[in-house]
């Protein structure tokens, strides 16, 4: 549990450094001309707080004796990880396949080989969440999700709703 | 999907039916059309007078059928309109994305680097030219011109202007009048043209810029006061207020209104979206829009816009030097 | 009387057999469209305006008020559901709504929040009807120091929502207002941390991307990791008799509801304020004032109760502005102005006078229209805690999809999605490691706020600090804050000085 804490507080104070490594590329001071704070001013102070509490944190761990619990439950870490990686692949697919094949790919994963339920449950849930999301995002709300290689697929689509 | 219509029209929908029939006919006659629904890229946020305007193209172009696909506009208008400007690089040659520009349009470009060069649009229609006014609360005793330098002048740089942003119209038009009269004023940035006359009628600054559609609501309930216009001729919705050069000041500055789409867009498209534009700046709706919100209707396509687009990039490049000038 | 009578007139068009039938859709569409996380009252009426072409423009008005107040009322659904606030007017709601709904507790939770959403409408409505006009004048006095007295009044709730750990909860705000500087410097119009020049940034950092990702995904992978097999939320089951009783203990709560009613109202009808900081100040005061401020956070239902009330207060309070001033406060009314532009009315002070069939036929469709709204809610809470009943693997999914889709429809840029995934990983560790998450949330929704309303006031004021105190308005808000600030502090040192006194007897 300690050691995840330092690596937490160390990783806040290397945001914040990079943070106010890109906040002085404004005024970070007291700006005389326009009166009142410089552009960079905000993100730059906060940034130094951030960092001087994190590094609090970090010092204040070394006199804390370890709880000797894992940072991390050892039996569900796995799934954790699984799940946080599929995430990231559907959305990196997205943009290149499409939503309406991701999201189907994300679903069949999640549904069958995570969740472990019948081809029925699933069969029925992949298909009916993208008819969900054309209906209500596209057709009604008129707001178009990415379609990637798939698109022209739905120009029939666009030209029988729209 | 925003649509937005005008009272008369929706009151008669029969009429609005008869219409759809007619100014149909002249698109039709294209043999290009839109495929999927058209992207219509607004440079500036929810809500601004930049945004209510292409809404109202939107709404237009849909009621009266103007176009075979829907109009979806999109707001990308982070960093003074660099996000629309961006995406408009990133999707060359697409048919289906036009950008809805104002000023920004060479103004962000040229006060940062953000690897765009405006000349590689693909220039559309111009639909109008918008105007400005410099305003004071109805309260004050400025009536003219030289009032208000002269108060300017005694408030020994506190005098405080409000607009919608540094690098942003208002405030090049205020770099503008101290340029010419010599004047320090204190520029402060708000959020919106509604939020500056807001503040403009509660006293919490002392005169503006706006565009007149912005202070209209104010103005005929007698809260705020036209000083000058920066037109060539005065504005036909305030016959009593001078333009600047009346007054022996030759300071004119609009606000362009325009449509351009992405590098390398087909020909077909933009001669499909052309006549859509054209055949727009002919209905009623849009008739009836420029005059009472005092816009100048000025229909410009093609090369000539094109033209257009790099005289005003040069003049704004000396405006915004004078700018940097005046704040170092 | 004068007004009484324009009143009846709008009750005479709203309350025709078509426009009831139009409230009842227009409230039903609304409420899902809000309990859709990501989407909320702006899609809901930017869907409307298009069906106005088929409606005459008084019905058009009925069907954007019944939007408005059903996308109001579904944002508290997926705030005690789901934990994802689908609106930041409803990050306070998840605060106590969540854990309810974690402890079965759900229906209770969102009857409470769809009856102080009740109470809440219908007090400021009849404020809206009765003082419209001479609270305009009000809104103009607030200038950009008064703005920044409120802002800083809504943090001092911060005071309380950390977890123990002090120097976390104050590294947890500073980052939520570090985010919230990226974008745009406002005043200098110059592009501030945009990381290597990434267009995504441009526009900022969303607050809904924020709370997609630390309460959606985030969320989600941490009840993968605690559940292991178990269900995520205890089932909650509802009967008619439950229902019955939980409107029976809303009874109890007037008096929160009454200062949420009051307090939304007012500052929700500031033009730059609106509804987040009332719910916020309405959950602070609703914690300050109660006899067990200990057991908020942890399911107390005056701790959904207070900041639904006030949001919903805000909300009719936020078209104040509009209407009178021609200023939106939100996305949401800056439609609605749109709108109301291009029908050829002129938002301003002029428009109750020139316009009053419009006006009064928008305010008693106000009225209508939140009767409709507690109503259909009511009926269809069984239906949304049936809904939590879904297998948990099942719900996580759907949970996961909802974050990628909704996080897309706001902006339409994929950027924003790979920052909720990256927020919902960085949330999960964060939220393990003892970092509390609400004051990064409402951090970024503050942020902005302040440090405009702050520089824009010293730019005016020359850089003079003394403007902040010199103004009677901003100078008692500010008391008030410091005053609400010292509160918690004082009594946790009297409990402190009187332990002391104790244990030297020991």
């Amino acid at each position: 549990m300690l050691t995840a804490d330092r690596a937490i507080a160390l990783a806040i104070i290397g945001l914040s450094l990079y943070f106010m490594s890109h906040a002085i590329a404004l005024p970070i001071g007291w700006n005389g001309e326009t009166g009142g704070p410089g552009g960079g001013a905000f993100p730059f102070w906060l940034s130094l707080i951030m960092a001087l509490c994190a590094a609090g944190v970090l010092i204040r761990s070394f006199g804390t004796p370890d709880d000797g619990l894992p940072f991390f439950d050892p039996e569900t870490i796995r799934s954790v990880a699984a799940v946080a990686i599929a995430l990231t692949a559907t959305i990196a697919l997205t943009p290149i396949l499409g939503a309406y094949v991701s999201i189907v790919l994300f679903l069949l994963w999640y549904l069958r080989v995570f969740g472990g339920h019948g081809w029925t449950l699933t069969l029925s849930l992949t298909a009916a969440t993208p008819l969900f999301l054309f209906f209500f995002f596209e057709v009604t709300l008129k707001i178009l999700l990415p379609k990637g290689w798939t698109e022209p697929l739905f120009l029939p689509l666009y030209a029988t709703f729209f | 999907m925003i649509n937005i219509f005008t009272r008369r029209s929706a009151m008669a929908l029969a009429a609005s039916a008869a219409i759809a029939v007619t100014a149909g006919a002249p698109v039709a006659a294209a043999d290009w059309k839109p495929q999927k629904p058209v992207e219509m890229v607004i440079m500036a946020g929810q809500g601004g007078g930049a945004d209510r305007l292409a809404r109202l193209f939107q709404s237009i172009i849909q009621k009266e059928n103007l176009s075979s696909m829907p109009i979806l506009p999109v707001n990308k208008g982070g960093g003074s309109g660099a996000e629309a400007l961006r995406y408009l690089k990133d999707n060359e040659g697409d048919a289906h994305k036009i950008m809805a520009t104002l000023n920004s349009y060479y103004t962000t470009p040229l006060r940062t680097d953000i690897g765009v060069d405006i000349t590689e649009y693909t220039p559309i229609a111009r639909m109008a030219l918008d105007t400005f006014v410099l305003w004071v609360n109805a309260d004050s005793d400025i009536q003219t011109l030289d009032d208000w330098v002269a108060a300017v002048r005694a408030s020994g740089g506190e005098w405080k202007m409000g607009g919608t942003g540094t690098g942003q119209e208002d405030s090049l038009l205020t770099a503008m009048l101290e340029e010419e009269f010599d004047l320090d004023i204190t520029y402060v940035p708000f959020k919106g043209g509604g939020d500056v006359a807001k503040n403009l009628v509660g006293g919490h600054i002392d005169s503006t810029v706006n565009n007149p559609s912005e202070q209209m609501g104010f103005y005929n309930a007698g809260k705020s006061r036209p000083i000058v216009a920066f037109t060539p001729e005065r504005i036909a919705a305030f016959p009593d207020t001078p333009t600047a050069g009346e007054e022996g000041h030759d300071i004119v500055y609009w606000m362009q209104r325009s449509f351009v789409g992405p590098k390398d867009m087909p020909a077909e498209a933009v001669a499909y979206y052309t006549a859509m534009f054209e055949a727009l700046s002919e209905t009623e709706e849009w008739k009836t829009y420029t005059e009472e919100k005092a816009l100048m209707a000025d229909f410009l396509t093609g090369d000539a816009l094109q033209a257009y687009f790099l005289e005003e990039r040069a003049k704004h490049a000396d405006i915004l030097q004078i700018m940097d000038e005046g704040s170092s | 009387m004068d007004v009484l009578a324009l009143l009846a007139d709008g009750f005479a068009t709203s309350l025709s057999p078509v426009n009831l039938m139009i409230v009842i859709i227009g409230v039903t569409a609304g409420l899902f469209i809000g309990a859709m996380p990501g989407l909320g009252s702006v899609n809901g009426v930017a869907i409307v305006l298009p069906l106005t072409f088929i409606v005459p423009p008084s019905s058009a008005i009925i069907l954007l008020a019944a939007i408005y107040y059903g996308a109001m009322y579904g944002g508290a659904v997926s705030s005690v559901l789901l934990g994802i606030p689908g609106a930041s007017t409803a990050v306070a709601t998840t605060f106590d709504g969540r854990p309810m709904a974690q402890q079965g507790k759900a229906g209770l939770a969102l009857i409470a929040a769809a009856v102080a959403s009740f109470v809440g409408g219908t007090i400021s409505v009849v404020l809206f009807t009765l003082f419209a006009a001479p609270l305009a004048d009000l809104a103009l006095a607030f200038g950009p120091a008064e703005e920044f007295a409120l802002v800083l009044l809504a943090f001092t709730t911060f005071v309380g929502l950390g977890g123990d750990d002090i120097l976390k909860t104050i590294v947890m705000i500073c980052l939520g207002l570090v985010l919230s500087t990226v974008g745009l410097d406002l005043i200098s119009g110059q592009p501030r941390l945009i990381f290597g020049d990434m267009p995504g940034f441009y526009s900022g950092i969303s607050f809904l991307v924020l709370a997609i990702g630390v309460y959606g995904v985030g969320e989600v992978l941490h009840t993968i990791e605690t559940s292991k097999s178990a269900p995520a939320v205890t089932p909650a089951r509802l009967t008619f008799r439950e229902l019955a009783d939980g409107l029976r203990r809303m009874n109890r709560l007037w008096k929160t509801m009454s200062i949420g009613s009051f307090l939304g109202f007012f500052v929700g009808m500031l033009p730059a304020a609106g509804a987040t900081p009332a719910s916020l100040m309405a959950y602070g005061i609703a914690k300050t004032t109660s006899r067990e401020p200990e057991s908020f956070g942890k399911g107390n239902i005056e701790g959904v109760a207070a900041p639904e009330t006030a949001n919903n207060a805000a909300s009719t309070g936020s078209l104040l502005p509009m209407l009178t001033l021609g200023i939106p406060g939100s996305p949401t009314t800056a439609l609605l102005l749109g709108g109301m532009v291009m029908w050829g009315l002129v938002p301003g002070p002029m428009l109750f006078i020139e316009q009053p069939d419009f006006v009064w036929g928008l305010i008693s469709s106000l009225y209508t229209a939140n009767f409709a709204a507690v109503a259909i809610n009511l009926a269809l809470i069984p239906l949304f805690v049936w809904a939590l009943r879904m297998p948990f693997t099942v719900l996580c999914a759907m949970v996961l999809v909802l974050c990628i889709v909704g996080g897309f429809a706001p902006s339409q840029k994929m950027h924003d999605v790979w920052l909720i995934a990256g927020f919902g990983i960085a949330g999960y560790l964060l939220r393990k490691a003892d970092y509390p998450l609400a004051p990064l949330v409402l951090a970024l929704v503050l942020g902005p706020l302040m440090e405009k309303s702050f520089r824009q006031t010293l730019i005016a004021e020359q850089g003079d600090m003394m403007a902040f105190v010199e103004r009677p308005l901003s100078a008692t808000f500010i008391a008030i804050a410091v005053l609400f600030f010292l509160l918690p502090l004082i009594k946790v040192w009297r409990a402190r000085s009187g332990k002391a006194a104790i244990s030297p007897a020991e």
